[in-house]
């Protein structure tokens, strides 16, 4: 088991956001959290990548408490890659400088290699030759696929997805979920909250759907999105047909 | 087989050759419009100068060719000190300031009295008048009869970077938190520590955002440089001082006011053209 989340608890204020909550995540495995807006996937998201503390429970990554106020947070997150649904490149830095910084620096490795990785990386996502622009000068599909190879050059353990597809426009949804597809054949592990149901359906082994910080139900793909259980999940599943995004 | 794409040739509809030579006349009414009432107002303004009873007496008293041309020299001199000591203070005050704002920054309770001083500085540098603050280092300073004790032209620049440094550490501050927190979440989640993140991704994004008011901040201390002639070093204003009260003439006044805008443009000229590149940049990439 890669990550565990055992009974987290997170708080804003008042607002309770995760309540005693439990996930595992294997090796290989790929889960994407469904859930309305506000119902704790991104949190959660944000607390395995330590960008916010919890206020109870565990979260383990390969058996190592990451939520010990005396674990190092720079040395778990050089383990983790996060994309955000926003890209978040740096507007000051070329596409090849904002994938090759962090090799460079946190993993200090040397600058050839970095530069082939980061090429060749850049090239299996069709964006060689937008290695020298500037991220204002590129779609924001393109932008987004520049911030997943920036999480990827890192060799992560594990990737998070922040509804990485949310900001698009629709006809540039599919080269970024094509990639993702792609990630998932190369067998690395990755927990991604999402609104693409389709999507979820297809690239995931297991569906999260929450509800008020708690898991309402999880399970396989076609159990979870053809066949709920639970009523809320119904529910939930029903709005989303009706808005015609399934 | 295909043949290359050939866009259709265009001709302007009638509706649309209207509208051009419509425009062109507009244009042309608007230029000779703008030239008639320069002129009128130029007229005016000159004729009320030189037509006013005085006027004779404030020429020879202020504009006094002569004079200008004697003096000239020896205000040119009292520049060279406004310039060499400009040269330091700016880059001395815009260090100190960017340290100020980096370490008002920093969280953690080890930083507590590092943040506070550096508050403190900020409050109270920005708070107290120029003037104060060099007569205090300028004749207050020595009197403590140190041993190595530098120049009052030294303790009269030090004084001004201390009172810009507040001045322009709020502005590197106001950079630092424009940087939206996503930026920091991103970097951070590269592994990236707090010290990489602000040195790659924050401050080099500040900085230019802020490039614009640090320059004018410049701009307003080039004039200010010259307060140091208070304790005694002869500056361009200075020597204009002396050179009145030789002749009783305020004409050197006016070429130390001439050299001093000279000498301002092309501060100003760039920092025009920074702002506008800024401008230009952040439409761009909206």
């Amino acid at each position: 088991m890669l990550l565990s989340c055992q009974n987290v608890r997170k708080t804003f204020g008042t607002n309770l956001v995760l309540d005693d909550l439990s996930l595992e995540v294997d090796e290989h495995e790929v889960v994407a959290l469904i859930g309305a807006s506000g119902s704790g996937k991104s949190t959660l998201l944000r607390c395995v990548n330590l960008l916010t503390g919890i206020d109870d429970g565990v979260i383990r990554l390969d058996g190592e408490d990451i939520t010990d106020p005396r674990a190092d947070p720079d040395l778990v997150r050089r383990r983790i890659g996060m994309v955000f649904q926003s890209y978040n490149l740096f507007p000051h830095m070329t596409v090849l400088r904002n994938v090759t910084l962090a090799p460079d620096k946190v993993h200090k490795r040397a600058a050839a290699e970095i530069r082939d990785q980061a090429m060749e990386w850049l090239s299996r996502v069709g964006l060689a030759d937008k290695a020298d622009s500037y991220p204002d000068r590129l779609s924001g599909g393109q932008q987004q696929r520049v911030a997943i190879v920036r999480a990827l050059v890192n060799n992560p353990r594990l990737l998070l997805l922040d509804e990485v597809t949310s900001a698009l426009d629709p006809e540039l949804v599919g080269e970024v979920l094509t990639m993702i597809r792609g990630l998932k054949d190369d067998g690395m592990t990755m927990v991604l909250a999402t609104h693409e149901m389709g999507f979820a359906r297809q690239v995931a082994d297991r569906v999260v759907f929450l509800d008020g910080g708690r898991i309402i139900e999880a399970g396989p793909p076609s159990q979870v999105l053809g066949d709920p259980v639970e009523p809320r999940t119904r529910q939930f599943l029903a709005r989303i047909i009706e808005a015609g995004r399934l | 087989m295909s043949t290359p794409y050939q866009p259709r040739p265009y001709e302007p509809s009638d509706v649309q050759r209207e509208r051009i030579a419509y425009r062109r006349r507009q244009t042309i009414r608007s230029v000779l419009l703008s030239a008639l009432s320069t002129l009128v107002v130029g007229i005016a303004l000159a004729y009320a100068v030189t037509g006013s009873p005085g006027w004779e007496r404030v020429k020879s008293s202020f504009f006094d060719p002569e004079i200008a041309r004697e003096y000239l020299p020896d205000i040119l001199q009292g520049l060279w000190l406004n310039i060499r000591l400009l040269v330091v203070c700016t880059l001395a005050a815009l260090l100190l300031g960017l340290l100020i704002a980096v370490l008002r920054t920093l969280r953690g309770a080890v930083f507590f009295p590092v943040r506070a001083l550096a508050t403190g500085y900020t409050y109270a540098f920005r708070g107290l008048p120029l003037i104060i603050v060099l007569y205090v280092f300028t004749f207050g300073v020595p009197g403590l009869r140190l041993q190595g004790m530098p120049s009052v032209l030294v303790l009269g620049g030090a004084a001004l970077v201390i009172v810009y440094g507040a001045y322009l550490a709020e502005v590197f501050r106001a950079g630092i938190e424009s940087v939206h927190p996503s930026q920091l979440a991103a970097a951070r989640s590269l592994g990236l520590t707090y010290r990489q993140t602000m040195r790659h991704v924050v401050l080099p994004q500040a900085v230019r955002r802020v490039t614009p008011p640090l320059l004018n901040d410049v701009v307003a201390l080039q004039k200010d440089v010259g307060l140091v002639s208070l304790a005694g070093p002869i500056d361009a204003v200075r020597a204009a001082q002396i050179a009145t009260a030789q002749d009783a003439n305020f004409t050197p006044y006016i070429v130390a006011g001439v050299l001093f805008v000279l000498l301002a443009l092309p501060l100003i000229g760039i920092t025009d053209w920074v702002t506008l590149r800024a401008a230009r940049r952040q439409s761009a990439g909206s």
